[in-house]
């Protein structure tokens, strides 16, 4: 019995000369939150982007659900939900029009979409604003709404870019609450951060250095295995060595709250 | 932003509709009496009795009217020669200089025929006055034409301008929504969020199609409202093969309009080539312009004008009242060109990159 939801194998992208994704090898098990790691440029979004099957890979494969990324594109994109760190529900169309609107796009059935909303707005005590258009409310509440409408259609694997970009520490705690909710019920979450502290969340983590993965393991084993006190330090360790396009470290977030 | 949608093109109707007019009236006229008799008074005066041209004042030297005429205050100078008086009658002819303005080469021959037809009306006048009673039993019996107007009787310039500037804003506003839609979703990050879902394309761009019909469909209920409304042009022919037309029409331009978008990453790069379409679109529809007297090129160039068939069915089915078999050739081409363009659009939206 396969238990990986994600399999990747010498996955790789080119644009003309330029390798952004380089034979990347790795698996995610199913329920596993999977911290996807990387400085600016170093490949994550494109790597994300041939998983939920918006970006054709050079070579390699991957199964994402069970499906090839390659052929069944389509197959893979009902089984996942996907939040981007461009925040991407309609923000003029209020909370409850993209719910409906979204719930339709994954086929899911009136009822199923009344129910899933009331669920919502009880779990988020979304009661006032559930009315309201989403591009007046604030950044954390679109985030948190944002990744509860990706999950509408309870997808197998849910992707993740960067969700917590800009929002304040107390929704950040929030949001990870969500995730390991999420987890807990078997959801698989795979997601990009350049929050240090968030990645020792993950139950494993990959690091992504100029298109390769450089190490993957638990945050625990990458702090014995680089002699490092936090993943901070792993990811400053690993990031600095020969890497063109992070001379001074200086785009890796160190926000630590 | 709907107001707006809505409010814009029919002023534009309005002031359009007025403006926009190939009529040559208030022609700025003046005149070099060198004969000072009552034959060249009577002349000028038939110029004043005209409504055409509107008698500016007279110059006392040729050097002054064209001086005047450098500086575009007079079109049309008429010089009326020293003797002139004396030369109709002993010798019944005489010589009239007529300079005209040309730089609108098409407006300068309509006042050609203008001036010419007063000056033979007047000529006439003069013949009969220096008839002799002997001269009356030869003198052959003038052949007049009662010309028949059909369609517009009244050769009313706005009956034949305002079906076309209707399309015209019907056109422009749902080519331009359009062109500017999925684009915008590139921008805003939407479009990502949408390709990850398990969507259909054709259910995509039919659910980006759907609201920009009903809207060009609107535009149509207003404009021909405010046609007949405002403007009280004839509607001789059937509202419902109007609309019938009209709804795969919009249809032709939506597709355009999101094959646009699929192609260009940004509102501006949109922008740019639907005005390059729509420019091209609107001097070669045969609006203002006859398509006949284009070049054999340049109509073939017209067969791939949306535009032009919309013009020639409007014009037909509301001045003339033409049916559904008269605008049977319209309505397959249209139909044609609108399956291949949204099948374009359809084909061009790429869900993976």
């Amino acid at each position: 019995m396969n238990n990986n939801v994600i399999e990747v194998k010498n996955l790789t992208k080119t644009f003309g000369d330029f390798t952004a994704v380089n034979a990347i090898t790795f698996e995610v098990k199913k329920g596993e939150i999977f911290g996807f790691l990387g400085a600016n440029g170093a490949g994550k979004t494109t790597a994300m982007k041939m998983l939920i099957g918006i970006s054709k890979p050079t070579s390699g494969k991957a199964q994402v659900a069970g499906f090839d990324v390659f052929t069944h594109a389509e197959d893979v994109k009902q089984s996942i939900g996907y939040m981007s760190q461009k925040f991407a529900l309609y923000d003029d169309l209020t909370v409850k029009e993209n719910i409906t609107f979204f719930g339709g796009i994954y086929g899911l059935s009136r009822k199923r979409i009344e129910e899933k909303r009331c669920e919502l707005v009880e779990d988020l005590g979304l009661k006032d604003i559930v009315n309201q258009l989403v591009g007046a409310l604030p950044l954390g509440w679109k985030q948190k709404i944002a990744f509860s409408v990706s999950l509408l259609h309870d997808p197998k694997i849910v992707f993740l870019d960067e969700p917590t970009g800009g929002v304040d520490p107390i929704t950040r705690r929030q949001f990870w609450e969500m995730i390991y909710k999420a987890a807990h019920q078997g959801t698989t979450v795979f997601v990009t951060t350049h929050y240090m502290d968030e990645a020792e969340y993950c139950d494993r983590v990959s690091i992504m250095v100029n298109g390769k993965i450089e190490a993957l393991d638990t945050p625990k084993k990458l702090k014995e295995q680089f002699r490092a006190e936090n993943m901070n330090d792993v990811f400053l360790k690993l990031a600095r060595s020969p890497s063109p396009t992070l001379t001074n470290g200086n785009e890796v977030n160190t926000d630590k709250n | 932003m709907l107001p707006i949608i809505f409010v814009l093109p029919l002023i534009q109707l309005v002031i359009l509709s007025n403006a926009a007019t190939f009529e040559i009236k208030n022609i700025a006229f003046a005149y070099i009496d060198n004969d000072h008799s009552s034959a060249s008074r009577a002349l000028i005066e038939k110029f004043n009795a005209s409504t055409y041209f509107n008698v500016l004042t007279h110059f006392p030297s040729e050097a002054k009217a064209s001086a005047a005429m450098l500086k575009g205050e007079v079109d049309v100078v008429l010089e009326i020669p020293r003797h002139f008086e004396r030369q109709l009658q002993k010798s019944k002819q005489a010589h009239l200089g007529v300079t005209i303005n040309a730089i609108d080469g098409a407006a300068a021959g309509v006042k050609n025929v203008y001036v010419t037809q007063i000056i033979q009306t007047f000529n006439q006048h003069i013949k009969v006055n220096l008839l002799q009673p002997s001269d009356m039993l030869s003198q052959p019996s003038t052949i007049n034409t009662i010309p028949l107007f059909w369609y517009n009787e009244t050769l009313n310039y706005k009956t034949f301008m305002v079906p076309g500037i209707l399309v015209l804003l019907v056109t422009m506003i749902t080519l331009f929504l359009s062109g500017m839609n999925i684009v915008r979703e590139k921008e805003i990050g939407t479009l990502e969020q949408i390709n990850v879902t398990p969507i259909k394309k054709r259910q995509f761009i039919i659910g980006k199609l759907f609201p920009f019909w009903v809207l060009g469909l609107g535009l149509l209920t207003i404009g021909l409202t405010i046609a007949k409304l405002i403007f009280n042009i004839p509607m001789i022919g059937s509202l419902a093969l109007m609309y019938f037309y009209t709804s795969i029409y919009i249809l032709v331009v939506l597709g355009i309009g999101l094959f646009i978008s699929n192609f260009t990453d940004t509102q501006q790069q949109a922008m740019f080539i639907s005005w390059f379409f729509m420019v091209i679109f609107i001097l070669m529809s045969g609006l203002f312009t006859p398509i006949e007297s284009m070049p054999k090129w340049a109509q073939i160039i017209t067969e791939f004008n949306p535009i032009k068939y919309f013009v020639e069915v409007m014009r037909m089915v509301m001045l003339k009242g033409s049916g559904f078999m008269d605008i049977l050739p319209q309505v397959t081409k249209t139909l044609l060109y609108a399956l291949i363009m949204n099948g374009l659009a359809v084909w061009s939206y790429k869900k993976t990159s």
